[in-house]
């Protein structure tokens, strides 16, 4: 579905020595929109959390929108209460009192039965609020949540409240679902299927052709005729919402496209993420779609004394023949000390496969913290860390 | 031979290690010359990735032995092979199906009608399990490597959405006989997780939202656990305050290491507690769950076949 064949990475100019240029990308009020991508449990949510924080207490108006049934972002905020409306995050601390955050998580239901109270008379509403078809649909159904996640970010950067909105995409099958969603939302209200679906609520009989009659005999078979006779009802009453729905859907890729819009992805120094992170990478550069760059998130870190694995581990095995507890406790350190450097080294052979594939994406490693990140002072580190402004004290 | 073929569905957070547990798992379930089917669902080909097979096909494929001479099959799911299969099975839809196609109704009903997708994945793992073949069953098991834990609830529940809307016909009935399969005795969903806040947070609410659908909660899988380094005494010492650097300096000189390194080892130490204390808590919440907890090794060498059968010694609890 790649709109053009061209494959070069368009690449934003806030990068210095191959790493992304954060506080710049915060700073810049061009920047209206960052996205958050990446595949699943990679810390996304933190990623765009820390970024709005950092955003906010630099002075700028920022809304960050989560889109995860699991409200994570709601635990590591400390909020307890998240929901369609974007709500003040308190503790906040702005430089100059000039920045805000603001949070809020998708309620997909809601967001649909909105549109659907905005665009259509109250009766007509009323008539698709209560079709099965459309119950499921918007409560329930995979791939609603792309949808709705795609409406709202263009209905919050419609309103002009903030100046940054931060989106944490949702933890889809794939990560890329979430940038197909405008374009299938499209297909779907534009599909031959349902139009032909219209026709008998719309036209005489006399229009189907035969081959239509084929297929809705065959979906009777299947589904049940009164399946299909709810399904058609639905698209009835929804057929003035149509035009609507894939005008903003187009809209909101053409956003997404903008020079507004920076893409960030996200990932974890594991084969399995940065193959994802690679795909993403390429997936957006066909698109047209302008990358920040990469975060990789939970980077384990060697020592700068210069001790390698083998060394360490020749030393305790040398240290353990004693008798004496310190040398004992030595020994354990220096066993601490092989195993994170087995693990830095193996994450390092990931981060490097990743950088000869695409040299030109300037990257942030964000090490590994001893703890887990629930409140601001953890996404205060976490920014700080993004931006290269500290080191882990973990 | 089984009255039912077992089904085994395996969901966790991203980055937990599922798709490895639900390979274990499958070559576990296959010991003692049983037959089992590992199936995958989301179309990544991780199943392929981690045998180092090229991509698997819309076909039951042998990919591994069991430990003592059973087989285990796999088969990538995809909804668009499983859609025309579902109509040529069931409705021999020669001419329909190919209009079907004609109209756009296959991309409608498998990529952009949304939650179709899940009905006809669902369907076809239901369809592996109730095979037959002759008299007995075609597998004695069914492992499906599932949605994350996010989504595994609306995830196995489709169905019964599916039977609600539609009234009569074919499709209600196939709904309904799939999720009494996936709320009988013989299916068992298993949780992965790590020792982390989040996960752990996690599949303490999908085992909530699971038993809330009468879904049947298997085990909790605890994947990646790291071996304590300290041992009791260093991590009194430690806590305690009592050990120096100059000490600790000292020791390491006496095997010809440098002095300096004292601060960034006795740092890289006091981490570690941290973190074992974490995971410490995180477990006690786990054994809360109410839920059987199994857990499995991080294994240093990363992920090869080997390692695959070591982790399916540990799962033979889950048979």
């Amino acid at each position: 579905m790649a709109r053009q064949s061209n494959h070069r990475v368009v690449i934003d100019d806030k990068s210095r020595d191959g790493r992304i240029d954060v506080d710049g990308l915060l700073a810049d009020r061009t920047t209206e929109i960052i996205v958050c991508c990446g595949s699943g449990g990679v810390g996304k949510t933190t990623t765009s959390a820390a970024l709005a924080l950092r955003a906010a207490e630099q002075g700028r108006t920022v809304c960050v929108l989560t889109i995860d049934p699991a409200r994570r972002l709601a635990q590591s905020m400390g909020l307890t209460e998240l929901d369609n409306t974007p709500r003040p995050v308190a503790g906040v601390q702005s430089a100059n009192g000039a920045g805000s955050l603001d949070a809020m998580m998708l309620d997909m239901k809601r967001t649909f039965d909105e549109v659907v109270e905005r665009h259509a008379s109250p009766e007509k509403a009323q008539q698709i609020l209560s079709n099965p078809f459309y119950v499921a649909l918007s409560s329930s159904f995979a791939g609603t949540q792309e949808y709705m996640a795609m409406e709202k970010l263009g209905q919050l950067h419609a309103e002009k409240r903030y100046d940054l909105i931060v989106v944490d995409t949702p933890p889809s099958r794939s990560a890329l679902d979430f940038l197909d969603a405008p374009e299938r939302l499209s297909s779907l209200l534009d599909g031959r299927f349902l139009k032909l679906l219209l026709m008998p609520a719309k036209g005489p009989a006399r229009l189907l052709s035969a081959g239509l009659g084929l297929v809705t005999g065959a979906l009777n078979k299947v589904l049940g005729a009164q399946f299909l006779t709810d399904l058609q009802t639905f698209i009835a009453a929804f057929d003035t919402l149509f035009g609507g729905f894939r005008q903003r859907a187009e809209a909101t890729y053409s956003l997404l496209q903008a020079k507004e819009t920076r893409f960030v992805v996200v990932a974890a120094p594991e084969a399995a993420a940065m193959r994802e992170a690679s795909y993403f990478v390429e997936r957006l550069a066909g698109e047209h779609m302008p990358l920040a760059g990469l975060v990789v998130n939970r980077v384990h870190t060697d020592g700068a004394d210069g001790i390698t694995a083998a060394r360490a581990e020749a030393a305790a095995e040398q240290l353990r023949s004693t008798d004496r507890a310190t040398d004992h406790l030595v020994a354990d350190l220096l066993a601490v000390r092989a195993d994170r450097l087995t693990v830095a080294g193996r994450e390092d052979h990931q981060r490097h496969a990743f950088a000869s594939a695409h040299p030109s994406v300037p990257t942030v490693a964000v090490p590994a913290l001893a703890g887990d990140v629930h409140d601001l002072d953890g996404l205060r580190e976490i920014g700080d860390l993004l931006a290269g402004a500290a080191q882990p004290t973990g | 031979m089984s009255i039912a073929t077992e089904l085994h569905i395996v969901t966790g957070k991203g980055g937990t290690g599922k798709t490895t547990v639900a390979a274990a798992l499958a070559m576990s379930l296959a010991g003692r010359g049983r037959r089992v089917l590992l199936c995958e669902v989301e179309g990544r080909q991780g199943l392929a990735q981690l045998f180092d097979v090229p991509p698997l096909p819309y076909a039951e494929r042998k990919i591994a032995v069991g430990p003592d001479g059973g087989e285990v099959f796999a088969l990538a799911i995809d909804p668009e092979s499983a859609l025309l299969e579902y109509l040529q099975m069931f409705y021999r839809l020669g001419r329909a199906g190919k209009a079907l196609d004609r109209f756009g109704i296959i991309d409608f009903a498998t990529t952009i009608a949304p939650g179709v997708r899940d009905v006809l994945l669902t369907g076809k793992v239901y369809e592996a399990a109730k095979r037959k073949d002759g008299s007995r069953f075609a597998y004695d098991a069914v492992v499906m490597d599932a949605p994350p834990t996010g989504r595994i609830t609306r995830f196995l529940n489709v169905n019964s959405e599916l039977a609600g809307l539609a009234k009569m016909g074919p499709i209600k009935r196939q709904a309904e006989s799939i999720m009494t399969m996936m709320r009988a005795k013989s299916t068992h969903i298993h949780l992965v997780t790590v020792l982390e806040e989040m996960p752990v947070t996690e599949t303490i609410d999908g085992v909530a939202d699971l038993a809330a659908e009468k879904l049947p909660v298997g085990h909790v899988v605890v994947n990646l656990i790291r071996p304590s380094l300290i041992s009791a005494q260093s991590r009194a010492a430690l806590d305690s305050g009592t050990i120096s650097t100059a000490e600790v300096g000292d020791s390491l000189a006496s095997v010809g290491l440098p002095k300096d390194a004292a601060d960034g080892l006795l740092a890289g130490g006091l981490s570690a507690i941290q973190r074992e204390d974490l995971e410490r808590e995180q477990r006690e919440v786990l054994e809360h769950s109410g839920r059987p907890v199994v857990e499995l090794p991080r294994l240093s060498g990363g992920i090869d076949l080997g390692a695959l059968y070591e982790l399916a010694a540990r799962l033979e609890e889950l048979q």
